[in-house]
């Protein structure tokens, strides 16, 4: 072994409660090189790294940077061993200024924003960042503040450089270039590791990968000797193939009719800019789009959670075959018009349920209203619990368990369980299978098939290209908030997709430019 | 008469000063302390004893007291009485994530008796008729005017005839305002205030920090606590006579929108309003309680403005009342 | 090299503290119990010293402060227990729903004063004029009317703009205080003490002037648990509580339930300030509520936002009240002993939660292992 290795963990073992983070993980890093921590969502990535950048200490384990064991028991302490870390949070203060934010922490004698400035702007011409050091981080688009977490730990002069998902937000041309200055900095003999679950990334940017699965490390591959179904078998245990089962659309009807909606969020930024589509009966509407493009703000217009400027939301019921706007009403006033909606948003824990609530008092969020008397009617709800953890085959202590104890798969079931138990006629779901294992994803995709076949409007929102061309039938792809292409499920491809992604934001860069 | 009613307004405001300076402190580090009312009343207590205890050693003797020793005892002991109480605080709040809000009463529950139960104790000590400690010997060197103040006329009057204590609480809180804005501590400590997750992951100790600011705050509020006493009250403690001015306190931080320098404009505004019915013509004793509840009208006025403004350099420190665990999931 | 000298001073840390939420209720209960045994035995201890007393002599005391007899009348002291009980107890059951729905009511003070003040006037104005059982109502109505009235108003601003409303709540206290300290004055003609009026006066049940209070207070306390529990309205305060997004997801109108919530937080605090006037001093002034609207806050927190818990932290907390108040009178101490004990106590539960919240972990140091 020429290369000095930069980084070592030795056994690493970090719980949460009852849930084990980390088990008896081993990993190298050396200076000089791109190494990749592969994963799934929930894999442990994330807890490890927070481990080395000092958010964590292991339970069990030890540290070793540059051949000597580290106590690595504060940030500060990762600090003095030059690792530097970038959320995929960012980790930024708000009301102030970029370069307030970039030298927050350090102590390096005389405080002197000025001069400080000065070797920011230094820093940022030297890489090609584009980056005004006075400006608020309040005002800043989500890559400006990624460029001010970069510069954060460059201006820090850090030997080690973990980056968390860095281009979950990213559009692909500032991936480009992210990636041209992770390599420049690698040729210049610091040591890179990107925590990432794209496949593609990781082979055309990393020299090795390591990878985890549920929490323990599974190996260590060099990217020019392996491949990518040899990284999707050891990140998901034994080689899968997406045979997701899709039957074909018989009879679809409109059933709800969105005509140019338009919405302008609480910081004044146009987040649905004209959209207008049509969900059928009887189908699986995918959309895809690279994460905050609008999606979440589009489900919940249509929910009547969101405000629109322009356009109307048209729902044609097939009961009476009345058509209804639902633009501007409220979750109760849609319920009351008759609209079967159910919604199973994003936020889980902080939306769809309620984490110190057991499953009972959560099957009761939808349909306690019901009835005329002023007190909760208890029983029906929980019936619904028991059929639901007894069907979905939740894996709980008991109905009155706080939600917040499950774990995230069964977090999942207990809320779509719920929301299909509705009987919806319109069903939105939005990332259903983030978080959770293969055995449970495969049990969403199910359901979803399940409500197609019976006729119900499905729209998935998906950020896996390879489940909305296995699963939909049509997908709409959307960037910025405006609709860059619908294309047939059945046809397209994984890089028809991404192309439509892509094209939008220079699209609608070029428009904003104009103005 | 103005300028009277001016000097009067700084001797009221000036308890109200310390009090915002210090709360100001311990809010920009992200904890909301309302037990400051009863760390002012500890601050004057134990003033009001170090007093005590050194005119009993002097036997009661003005002659015998040295000025340094006179100021410097009680002074003291106000800064350890209330940085004590700041202590408790900080470690229920900070170490052991209590809840600030029922902490804070607590705290000030617990130091309004502290305060009335020595100060009734040395008054049973003292056999006066009166239900007060006068310790008017202390008071004495505590408002020792500036040479000239009474050569200058008006000016001498409004600028010059303070007690030290006055002039200390302005620059406390343009020293505060100073290294909260232009130092590096004070980023620091904004930081912690505003996002207590970002700082931690910059190497900044949070724990620390937290801790520092509330004692630091609880000296500073407690030192109100003093100046109550030796300036305004000329050196008497009788129970319940500190009154609401630690609540006060409070709402002039809201005022002041967390700024130091507002502070003390609104210190001065706030014993303005305390005091203006006293120098209204024609008012009745009852329509000058009415006048009392100025100061808190204003201060809810502000509070609704600046909600509804929205701007977000005038909004309270982010995580404002709310304890920090790193490994929170 | 450089680095390794910044970083060598460190210890690896012997333990750290971590989150758990796997604590069993009777734990839990064990050890706020334990917490409290040990910090009233700890008030015990001080005044113990300050008394020079024997530690059980001062309990007697304690004990006699708050089950035995005045000394001159035959009334037991165990009424007055049982009636402070209650107020305080009352204006803790007030304040919950909105802690419960994550709304921070410092203004329990105020909104009595002003229930208080409410009723103040009806005795005064209508005294005479109306016959006392009519009176009684109408008092009652008032009284809550104004309650609600003193929490609406911050509630609406919450509500519209997110004002902060523990700021908001606690400066409308002192408003409602200096209301009553210019009605007093215009009304007790410059003495400044309003006499008592006998008019309106909640009826004696039997011979005992409390009683009334305490079933008043006691089928509140029912009341208030059915309705945080089994209520619609109480569902939608604990979703507001716990999650505003899910309960805008579910479309509850979260404005609506603030404000309703207020009101009825106010209307409670009305009704204790109303027990107060009309049921027990038949006067006013700016100390009516005495601070209780603050202990009041913390009751309703360490009870857990459980009004039968809420009982049995009241009782604790007036028990140490009268009984250090007892202490105080028999030993010649200042009557602030009390201030202090009751501090001292909250202070030790409150931090209390802490082991019941959170554990310590150990480390398990492995020995290097050469396979």
């Amino acid at each position: 072994m020429s290369k000095q290795p930069a980084i070592e963990l030795r056994n690493i073992t970090k719980t949460f409660g009852k849930v084990v983070a980390n088990k008896n993980v081993n990993l190298t890093a050396y200076h000089g090189e791109i190494l990749s921590i592969l994963g799934e969502n929930g894999s442990g990535k994330t807890t490890l790294m927070n481990m080395i950048s000092g958010i964590y200490f292991p339970d069990e384990g030890s540290i070793h940077v540059n051949g000597e064991e580290a106590v690595i028991t504060s940030p500060k302490d990762a600090f003095a061993y030059k690792i530097g870390m970038i959320h995929q949070h960012f980790k930024l203060v708000d009301v102030f200024s970029a370069a307030e934010n970039i030298i927050l922490g350090i102590d390096d004698g005389k405080y002197n924003l000025k001069k400080s400035t000065e070797e920011i702007r230094k820093i940022s011409e030297q890489y090609g960042f584009e980056l005004q050091p006075e400006k608020k981080i309040y005002t800043m688009s989500v890559s400006e503040k990624q460029t001010v977490e970069i510069i954060k730990v460059l201006y820090r002069g850090a030997d080690i450089l973990i980056l968390d998902e860095p281009t979950a937000v990213l559009t692909p041309q500032e991936t480009t270039k992210l990636f041209e200055i992770l390599r420049r900095m690698r040729d210049d003999g610091k040591c890179i590791i990107i925590i990432t679950h794209k496949l593609h990334e990781v082979l055309s940017l990393s020299d090795r990968v390591s990878v985890l699965r549920k929490g323990e490390y599974v190996g260590t591959v060099n990217t020019a000797e392996t491949s990518e179904s040899e990284l999707t078998e050891m990140m998901v245990g034994k080689k899968i193939e997406l045979n997701i089962n899709r039957t074909d659309v018989n009879d679809p009807k409109d059933r709800l009719i969105v005509k140019n909606i338009s919405c302008i969020n609480r910081q004044g930024a146009v987040v649905l800019d004209d959209i207008s589509f049509t969900a059928k009966g009887g189908e699986i509407l995918g959309i895809a789009g690279i994460a905050g493009s609008g999606q979440r703000e589009l489900l919940e217009s249509i929910a009547g959670l969101q405000h629109l400027t322009e356009g109307e939301i048209l729902y044609h019921n097939p009961k009476t075959d009345s058509i209804d706007n639902l633009r501007d009403k409220t979750p109760v006033q849609i319920r009351e018009l008759g609209v079967r909606l159910s919604f199973v948003p994003e936020d889980r824990l902080g939306m769809g349920l309620v984490g110190n609530m057991d499953i009972v008092d959560n099957m009761m969020l939808r349909s306690y209203t019901k009835g005329k008397s002023i007190f909760l009617q208890r029983k029906a709800p929980k019936d619904l619990a028991n059929k639901i953890i007894e069907d979905l085959e939740v894996v709980t202590p008991g109905a009155s368990t706080p939600v917040r104890r499950l774990s995230g798969g069964n977090v999942q079931k207990v809320l779509v369980g719920r929301e299909i138990a509705a009987s919806p006629k319109v069903l939105m779901v939005a990332y259903p299978v983030r978080g959770l294992d293969i055995n449970s994803s495969y049990l969403i995709y199910n359901l979803l098939n399940e409500q197609k076949e019976k006729g119900v409007c499905v729209i998935f929102v998906g950020e896996d290209l390879d489940v909305l061309v296995e699963l939909c039938d049509r997908i709409m792809v959307i960037g910025s908030g405006r609709i860059t292409g619908i294309v047939d499920g059945r046809t397209t491809t994984k890089e028809e997709i991404g192309l439509l992604m892509t094209k939008s934001k220079e699209e609608t860069k070029e428009s904003s430019d104009d103005n | 008469m103005i300028v009277q009613f001016i000097c009067r307004a700084i001797l009221l405001g000036v308890p109200l000063l310390y009090g915002s300076t210090g709360e100001i402190i311990t809010e920009k580090s992200g904890h909301l302390n309302l037990g400051i009312p009863g760390i002012m009343y500890t601050g004057a207590i134990s003033g009001v004893i170090g007093a005590f205890l050194y005119e009993h050693a002097c036997g009661n003797d003005a002659d015998k007291m040295n000025g340094i020793l006179a100021i410097l005892i009680p002074f003291l002991c106000a800064i350890i009485g209330a940085m004590l109480m700041g202590l408790v605080y900080s470690f229920l709040t900070v170490t052991l994530r209590a809840n600030q809000n029922v902490t804070g009463l607590a705290i000030t529950t617990f130091g309004i008796g502290i305060g009335n139960f020595f100060g009734g104790s040395l008054i049973k000590l003292t056999d006066s008729d009166m239900p007060s400690v006068a310790l008017s010997k202390t008071s004495q060197f505590f408002c020792t005017k500036l040479p000239f103040a009474d050569d200058l006329g008006w000016f001498g009057d409004i600028f010059l005839s303070h007690d030290f204590l006055t002039y200390l609480a302005i620059a406390i809180a343009i020293g505060t305002s100073f290294v909260l804005n232009r130092t590096r501590v004070g980023l620091n400590l904004r930081s912690v205030g505003e996002n207590p997750a970002t700082a931690d992951a910059a190497g900044i100790n949070v724990t620390k920090y937290r801790y520092l600011a509330t004692c630091v705050g609880s000296a500073v509020a407690g030192l109100g606590g003093l100046q109550y006493v030796m300036a305004y009250a000329n050196g008497v403690w009788s129970n319940n006579a500190f009154g609401d001015r630690g609540w006060m306190a409070i709402a002039l931080v809201i005022f002041a929108l967390w700024k130091p320098s507002i502070a003390i404009v609104g210190s001065l505004l706030f014993g303005a309003l305390c005091n203006a019915n006293n120098y209204i013509q024609g008012l009745g004793t009852e329509t000058q309680e009415l006048f009392k509840m100025l100061p808190y009208v204003v201060t809810i006025i502000v509070l609704v403005f600046t909600s509804m403004r929205k701007k977000r350099e005038h909004q309270p420190p982010e995580s404002l009342g709310l304890n920090y665990f790193r490994e929170e999931r | 090299m450089t680095t390794k000298q910044t970083v060598k001073s460190h210890r690896e840390p012997l333990f750290h503290v971590a989150k758990r939420d796997d604590m069993a209720w009777w734990q839990a209960w064990l050890i706020r119990a334990v917490t409290i045994i040990l910090s009233v035995v700890a008030v015990g201890v001080i005044s113990m010293m300050l008394t020079e007393k024997s530690l059980f002599e001062t309990f007697e005391i304690m004990y006699r402060g708050v089950f035995g007899r005045i000394e001159t009348g035959s009334t037991v002291m165990l009424w007055k227990y049982l009636q402070e009980i209650a107020i305080l107890l009352c204006l803790a059951l007030a304040l919950t729903p909105a802690f419960k729905m994550k709304f921070w009511n410092c203004g329990a003070e105020g909104q009595a004063l002003m229930g208080g003040f409410a009723a103040m006037i009806c005795m005064i104005e209508l005294g005479g004029k109306v016959p006392d059982g009519a009176l009684i109502a109408i008092i009652a109505v008032a009284s809550m009317l104004t309650g609600a009235l003193w929490g609406l108003v911050p509630a609406v601003f919450k509500a519209y703009f997110n004002t902060n409303e523990t700021l908001f709540t606690l400066m409308m206290n002192y408003i409602a205080t200096q209301i009553i300290a210019y009605y007093v004055y215009i009304k007790g003609g410059g003495s400044n003490i309003i006499q008592p009026v006998t008019h309106g006066n909640l009826p004696v049940i039997g011979t005992n002037r409390y009683l009334v209070n305490i079933l008043i207070v006691a089928v509140l306390t029912v009341i208030m648990f059915v309705y945080l529990k089994y209520s619609k309205h109480g569902y939608e305060i604990n979703v507001v509580g716990e999650s505003q997004n899910t309960a805008r997801y579910i479309g509850i109108n979260v404005k609506k339930v603030i404000i309703r919530t207020m009101i009825i937080s106010g209307a409670v605090c009305g009704i204790a300030g109303m027990l107060l006037v009309a049921g027990t001093d038949h006067t006013i002034n700016t100390k009516t509520v005495g601070g209780q609207g603050f202990t009041a806050i913390m009751i309703s927190w360490l009870g857990q936002f459980n009004p039968f818990i809420m009982v049995i932290m009241t009782a604790i907390v007036i028990f140490l009240r009268l009984g250090t108040a007892k202490v105080a009178d028999t030993c010649l101490l200042n009557a602030s002993f009390a201030d202090i004990a009751v501090g001292i106590v909250i202070l030790c539960v409150v931090g209390c939660e802490f082991f019941i919240r959170y554990t310590f972990k150990f480390r398990h140091k492995k020995k290097e292992e050469t396979v």
